[in-house]
């Protein structure tokens, strides 16, 4: 693979060079004095924590947001104190957004193609259009259908269509946001594969993403962005995961789990040969009371569909659930409340909150049964000051809890969620991915509060596809691969790389 | 694999299934239902819900609704029917110009009102569905208009072929069946030929990836709520010449025939679906329901239960179909990890 790893970088002329760029967004410094570039061919991965203003430098970049006076950008050569979006545009700068943005009801031809529609011509050419695609398709090794309806297409073929969209536009850097956070590892291997073709194209692409793993893997160099500030732009050959992370944070992840489970707990759940069509096959597993039980394995290999089971919104086919000893039917919802089950969905922003409704709404929603102990209504003096205290409980940022929850940072929605469910007092909850998209100081209280919990006889059920978190946080790991369980770990036994081979293999 | 666009269509397929097991239901009962005939005479008489149904069409793929054009088209042929029965111009052509920029006019008002307002297109459509109707009554209190120039009753009657039916009758294939088919061809051409047309999918499709690829929205939701308003137009004028007559009140409360066979007809109310050929035979099936509860001499009023349920039904149809498009999705995605 040729790279530009190795060559000094002034050898080759940068594609776009930002030069003491900052920005205010009214008292808050979004970015300060940031020099940032990125040379032809390369792939540049820039990492940082939630708010450390990566997404501003996108947006400068972009023209979406001006960058303050004393700012130098030249792109391509030619200098420019501001852009507008179009003109980055024109430039060749593309933007794959994170949901995508393409067409579903149209072929992959026509939305590789979507930009022939800005021409002022009144009639399509479906040849041209065609015949455009396919040839985009063919130049960077893609084979699919050009008459296929994208939405009949998995993610993975999506994203690969938004990419070849940009291409057909003529891009020379091609933005990704977040490329990997919905794909199977198989399609991860893919993704990559595909972006080496770019570089050897001489297309620039600049890789944003939190999963530390694979900015090493795909990234020639690194830029890293905390408050604001550029820490600096690395090679990446050579730097190791812990480097990194402890360059986004300025702190390790100094999270160990001192106290582990003892073997005579008793035993809360227990699953047998629990089966679902398609889904996932004989399954069976125990949990102990004051347990963290680690479910690990990529997309689509059943994990987050068992939980869905235990959580009685996809009833099992064929298998026993026991809860307490008791036998659990997991039909219903509120059936698995009542046998104390909590469950915190993989999609926060999606399925666990009401974004439009205040922090305060959303935290009582779960217990407003008990909060109603008189009559019909629940006091709001009373309700207010339940969630004031639940706020301070579990270490919640927010400035008025009658804010609504989609202005709380993902980090703080998170713990609403969570706090959400822990007041329904369950006995066992069942956290899809908790710190999906979430950056190493979230994830750390996250983790914090995950040992709190089962300090207090909570047993969990941790999903995960990071195989750094399941060997911190859990007292025995299960792996999942095809809808079966195919290894159990407990983590002294074994290394985050034993336990990465048994995933990908 | 020649044609690009050639996907999957099977909504059209059961739809037209269903026409022909209806039909065949319909000779059994009333032989007369199945001649030559009576399908000419049914073509015409449903040429005003064809025509402003290709409008529809155009606006649910956009992803918007209208529920007004039966108010525009109300306004348009009674102007009309003002003019040409104070002056009495014995010119058909020019009584068919006349309704035309009063329905584009009207229906561009929607256009700006849902672009400026981004309030729902159903709030504001039945808002302005009110408004024209309300100010056509109020100005007119109803007063019917049925004095026109001999050169407008004739064309009525004009046939693009004619035959002589059993009893010496003539019959034949109406004008106004053409028009239809006219029309529908040049809402094909529109939806699939023309950028616009494509930029009306595109928008109907994912509104957000629209203004990111920076098509013009407000060009787009003008040129769908004009379109309607120009069918609406077109199809007030045939409306008054199939009738001989214009009613302030004949023809708004027929906006939910239009909308069930557009839906039925495979356009989407989530946008960014629906095809002229489908809307051409929801326009058929609903027509000929109609036509079988008249024969079966069923209250008027089953007649609007009937097409409540039938809107219900499709739209739920369509909602389950892709649910279960979802669910298979799903079902790949977990073999592909097995296998």
């Amino acid at each position: 693979m040729e790279s530009a790893v190795n060559q000094p970088v002034s050898e080759k002329e940068p594609f776009l060079l930002l030069r003491q760029v900052s920005k205010r967004f009214g008292g808050v410094r979004a970015l300060d004095k940031v020099d940032f570039e990125i040379i032809r061919g390369e792939v540049h991965c820039l990492v940082g924590e939630n708010g450390s203003g990566k997404s501003t430098l996108v947006k400068i970049v972009t023209g979406v947001v001006a960058p303050e006076g004393g700012a130098e950008m030249v792109i391509d050569g030619k200098p420019y104190s501001s852009l507008r979006p179009f003109e980055a545009y024109r430039l060749g700068i593309h933007v794959v957004h994170q949901d995508l943005s393409l067409f579903p009801n149209l072929s992959v031809a026509e939305n590789i193609a979507s930009h022939f529609y800005l021409e002022p011509r009144s009639f399509v050419d479906w040849k041209k259009i065609r015949k455009r695609g396919m040839e985009v398709m063919e130049k960077l090794g893609i084979t699919l259908h050009p008459d296929t309806e994208v939405r009949k297409l998995s993610v993975a073929d999506q994203q690969l269509v938004a990419i070849c969209r940009a291409i057909a536009s003529d891009a020379r850097l091609i933005i990704l946001d977040e490329p990997t956070s919905s794909l199977t590892w198989k399609e991860v291997n893919r993704l990559f594969a595909f972006l080496r073709e770019l570089k050897s194209k001489g297309i620039a692409v600049l890789f944003i993403s939190h999963r530390l793993d694979e900015v090493l893997e795909i990234g020639d160099r690194v830029t890293v962005i905390r408050d604001g500030k550029k820490v600096g732009t690395f090679v990446a050959q050579g730097l190791t995961r812990d480097e990194l992370s402890f360059l986004m944070t300025g702190k390790k992840l100094a999270f160990t789990r001192e106290v582990m489970l003892q073997e005579n707990r008793p035993e809360i759940l227990r699953v047998e040969r629990l089966s679902r069509t398609n889904q996932y096959h004989e399954v069976s597993f125990t949990l102990r009371r004051g347990e963290v039980l680690g479910l690990i394995g990529p997309r689509g290999s059943g994990r987050t569909e068992i939980a869905l089971s235990l959580f009685g919104l996809n009833p099992p086919d064929e298998g026993a659930i026991f809860v307490d000893g008791k036998r659990f039917r997991a039909r219903s919802v509120q059936e698995a409340i009542q046998y104390g089950i909590g469950y915190v969905p993989e999609n926060r922003l999606l399925q666990g909150l009401v974004l439009d409704q205040s922090v305060e709404n959303n935290l009582v929603i779960t217990v407003f049964e008990q909060l109603k102990r008189r009559g019909l209504f629940v006091p709001p003096r009373e309700k207010h000051a339940f969630a004031e205290e639940t706020v301070l409980a579990f270490g919640i940022k927010v400035a008025d809890i009658e804010a609504p929850v989609r202005s709380l940072s993902g980090g703080n929605q998170q713990k609403v969620v969570l706090a959400k469910w822990i007041l329904t007092e369950p006995k066992i909850l069942i956290l899809d991915t908790p710190t999906h998209g979430v950056d190493v100081g979230a994830k750390e209280s996250i983790y914090q509060s995950i040992i709190e919990l089962v300090g207090k006889d909570l047993s969990i059920i941790l999903i995960s596809d990071e195989e750094q978190e399941v060997r911190l946080v859990c007292d025995r790991i299960l792996v999942m691969k095809g809808g079966k369980i195919v290894k159990e770990f407990s983590p002294g036994t074994m290394t985050e790389d034993d336990l990465r081979q048994s995933i990908r293999e | 694999m020649k044609i690009p666009w050639k996907i999957q269509r099977q909504t059209e397929w059961y739809l037209l299934f269903v026409i022909i097991v209806l039909s065949a239901f319909l000779t059994v009962v009333n032989p007369k239902f199945f001649t030559l005939e009576n399908i000419f005479d049914f073509l015409r008489n449903n040429s005003f819900l064809g025509i402003v149904a290709l409008g529809e069409l155009v606006v649910l793929i956009s992803g918007g609704i209208d529920v007004s054009f039966t108010a525009i088209a109300t306004v348009a042929q009674y102007l009309m029917g003002l003019v040409i029965s104070t002056t009495m111009v014995n010119n058909v052509l020019l009584a068919f110009l006349i309704p035309i920029p009063i329905g584009i006019a009207l229906g561009a008002v929607n256009g700006v009102l849902v672009y400026y307002t981004r309030v729902h297109p159903v709030i504001i459509t039945i808002s302005t569905l009110n408004f024209y109707y309300g100010v056509l009554m109020f100005l007119t209190k109803g007063t019917w208009i049925y004095k026109f120039p001999p050169a407008f009753r004739e064309f009525a009657k004009l046939k693009v072929v004619t035959f002589m039916g059993a009893q010496g009758v003539p019959f034949g294939f109406s004008f106004f069946t053409l028009l239809w088919i006219i029309l529908g061809f040049f809402t094909f051409v529109v939806l699939r030929y023309l950028t616009i047309g494509r930029k009306i999918y595109a928008v109907g499709g994912n509104l957000e990836a629209a203004r990111r690829a920076g098509f013009n929205i407000f060009r787009v939701q003008l040129f769908v709520y004009s379109y309607i308003g120009l069918l609406a137009g077109i199809a007030g004028f045939v409306h008054a010449q199939l009738n001989q007559m214009i009613q302030p009140n004949a023809i708004v409360g027929r906006e939910l025939d239009v909308i069930a066979a557009t839906i039925l007809g495979g356009a989407s109310i989530f946008g960014g679906s629906g095809t002229v050929w489908g809307a051409f035979l929801g326009v058929l099936l609903i027509a000929i329901i109609k036509n079988g509860l008249i024969l079966m001499k069923a209250s008027a009023y089953w007649h609007e239960v009937i097409m409540g349920s039938i809107i219900v039904l499709a739209a739920s149809i369509s909602a389950y179909q892709r649910k279960l498009q979802i669910r298979r999705e799903k079902g790949r995605f977990a073999e592909e990890q097995i296998f």
